[in-house]
């Protein structure tokens, strides 16, 4: 290919020699190629983003006029006054949002572990690899889509209160409720606690379980001083998606919370767009913002970012 | 190590798992074939109608159209930057190096709402009205994470001498690139671009705040849905959804298949 690459259509050429002259001061000046590939991309995250990021939570200090509807810049604490003020509700809608993420976070951390233990340490490669896939297609395919499909499921004439008469149950109505969110959530950022708690699983050297029956632990206590404490680091990784994806979402409570069971992202949703009041809808979104940011502190500690 | 009741214990447990998984998708693909208009379980009579009139409906075909148009303009985009940061990532070391990869990784890592939120504010600081164009800057802030990665873990794989050597043996820089580094990342491009495409193409928290009064397909099934309007259309739709999103990831599976989506994350 390089030999191809020689006789190339002006090899010897005026052109080829300011070719090979211009390859040779880029390759001669790091800090050229490192600013022509970094400036593009860097500049264009910080304009955008990281300015507008920026730009939101300034807002949350300003006000809007109460008649036209327009930000006024006036410094001021009333969003967050209204925020704990207000008879509770925002701190009622704040507290379901962070209780239902923590129980989310919770009972994916239950269903993965043995399966990613399965995978990690039991299925042959070829199966493993199959797992992943599997696992994984449902991540990546629609998430309003797998939201939409539970409410199917849920609602009073869904697959869910079929099975259940069948086996003579009989209905049980879980559309518009908080356990019908957890069931939704839990649903939806499974895969996300899956693959790191896998992750870590595999990386434990077979030999420490060995040593540790050697040692005479029984099977409980092999996984409670062994298992567990190599695999935190992996639960954590995984809890960091599904503790602050959930905290984030309004699609769920929308269809599944059926609109009485607001999130905080509902009620930021509502004052961007109907009451347009951004500077409330900012003041609020950073509650979630400031749990997540003590979240990540908590993470970093217990090693979740090398597992990442 | 373990005992044969652990086994099989565990792998009850994962074919539970599985089907947890596996089966909302399964039930909300057969409603696409569902004859009544009311969907009810188990379904009775079965028609393949919904297809030629979702694909007929005008709100369908113009959803259809802006979310594909945002995808390829999101995906080209995504393709540029984030090849750019990767390379700058993988073969230098600098100062500020770690903190420029975290903020490639913020539009993940915080709630879409907090992204599509700060973008709305930022649109109506600057005065950028709502476009084609407003929505794909909040689609590329998500999908060039993807490239990145994609090409970060495709370029931790392959050693940097080879420029050196392709340089060494008399290359200019046109040819190394033609030559050298693009048949070593060209799969993960393409691995990247199908991901983020298919990112892009159900994202529907970002674009509710990005895409004002426009409709794309996701808008399009969420307000169907809302409204309870339509359902038999929305599930074909659905399932032409699920097939466009899953079909993508598979390519691009294979294309990476030791470095791509299955090693990392």
């Amino acid at each position: 290919m390089v030999d191809s690459a020689l006789e190339a259509p002006g090899a010897g050429s005026s052109l080829r020699r300011a070719r090979l002259w211009l390859s040779a001061t880029f390759w001669r000046h790091r800090w050229v190629r490192l600013a022509v590939l970094l400036l593009p991309p860097v500049l264009a995250f910080l304009v955008v983003y990281v300015g507008a990021l920026g730009s939101l939570f300034v807002s949350a200090f300003w006000a809007v006029d109460a008649f036209t509807g327009k930000i006024i810049h006036v410094w001021n604490l009333d969003n967050f006054r209204d925020l704990f003020g207000s008879g509770g509700t925002y701190l009622r809608i704040a507290g379901r949002t962070i209780g239902i993420a923590a129980a989310v976070t919770a009972l994916d951390a239950i269903i993965a572990f043995p399966l990613a233990y399965y995978m990690a340490r039991v299925a042959k490669p070829r199966m493993r690899t199959l797992l992943l896939v599997a696992i994984l297609l449902p991540l990546w395919s629609s998430y309003l889509v797998r939201i939409y499909a539970w409410r199917t499921i849920l609602g009073h004439d869904g697959a869910l209160n079929w099975l259940l008469n069948k086996v003579g149950i009989g209905d049980v109505d879980l559309l518009y409720t908080n356990w019908g969110m957890l069931i939704v959530f839990t649903y939806i950022w499974l895969p996300f606690m899956v693959i790191p708690v896998y992750a870590a699983l595999e990386r434990i050297p077979d030999n420490f379980l060995e040593a540790s029956a050697d040692l005479g632990a029984k099977a409980w206590r092999t996984f409670r001083s062994v298992l567990l404490p190599l695999a935190l680091p992996g639960i954590v990784a995984g809890s960091i998606f599904t503790f602050s994806l959930t905290l984030g979402d309004f699609i769920t409570p929308l269809l599944v919370g059926g609109g009485k069971n607001n999130f905080i992202g509902n009620v930021v949703e509502d004052y961007i767009g109907v009451n347009s009041n951004i500077p409330f809808a900012a003041a609020f979104a950073t509650i979630p913002v400031l749990v997540m940011a003590l979240y990540l502190i908590i993470a970093r500690r217990l090693g979740a970012f090398e597992a990442l | 190590m373990e005992t044969r009741g652990a086994r099989i214990g565990l792998r009850i447990w994962t074919i539970g798992a599985l089907l947890f998984l596996w089966i909302p998708l399964l039930i909300i693909m057969v409603y696409a074939f569902d004859r009544s208009s009311i969907q009810t379980w188990p379904i009775t009579q079965w028609t393949l109608h919904w297809f030629s009139a979702a694909w007929e409906d005008p709100g369908v075909r113009s959803s259809l159209w802006l979310s594909v148009k945002c995808g390829l303009l999101a995906t080209g985009v995504a393709l540029v930057l984030g090849s750019m940061a990767a390379f700058a990532i993988s073969r230098f070391r600098f100062f500020g190096r770690e903190s420029i990869s975290f903020l490639l990784l913020l539009p993940i890592a915080l709630p879409g709402i907090i992204t599509g939120m700060a973008l709305n504010s930022f649109y109506v600081f600057a005065g950028v009205p709502f476009s084609l164009l407003s929505i794909v800057i909040g689609h590329a802030t998500f999908c060039v994470v993807v490239v990145y990665n994609n090409v970060l873990a495709r370029l931790r794989r392959t050693s940097p001498s080879i420029v050196e050597a392709s340089m060494d043996l008399g290359a200019d820089g046109w040819q190394t690139f033609r030559y050298v580094l693009w048949p070593t990342v060209a799969t993960a491009l393409v691995a990247g671009g199908l991901l983020a495409f298919a990112l892009s193409f159900d994202e529907v928290i970002v674009t509710t705040f990005t895409a004002g009064a426009q409709t794309t397909l996701p808008i399009f099934i969420l307000d169907h849905i809302q409204r309870g309007q339509d359902l038999p259309i929305v599930n074909a739709v659905v399932f032409a959804v699920i097939l466009l999103t899953v079909i993508p990831v598979l390519i691009s599976v294979r294309l990476t298949r030791d470095t791509g989506v299955i090693r990392r994350r």
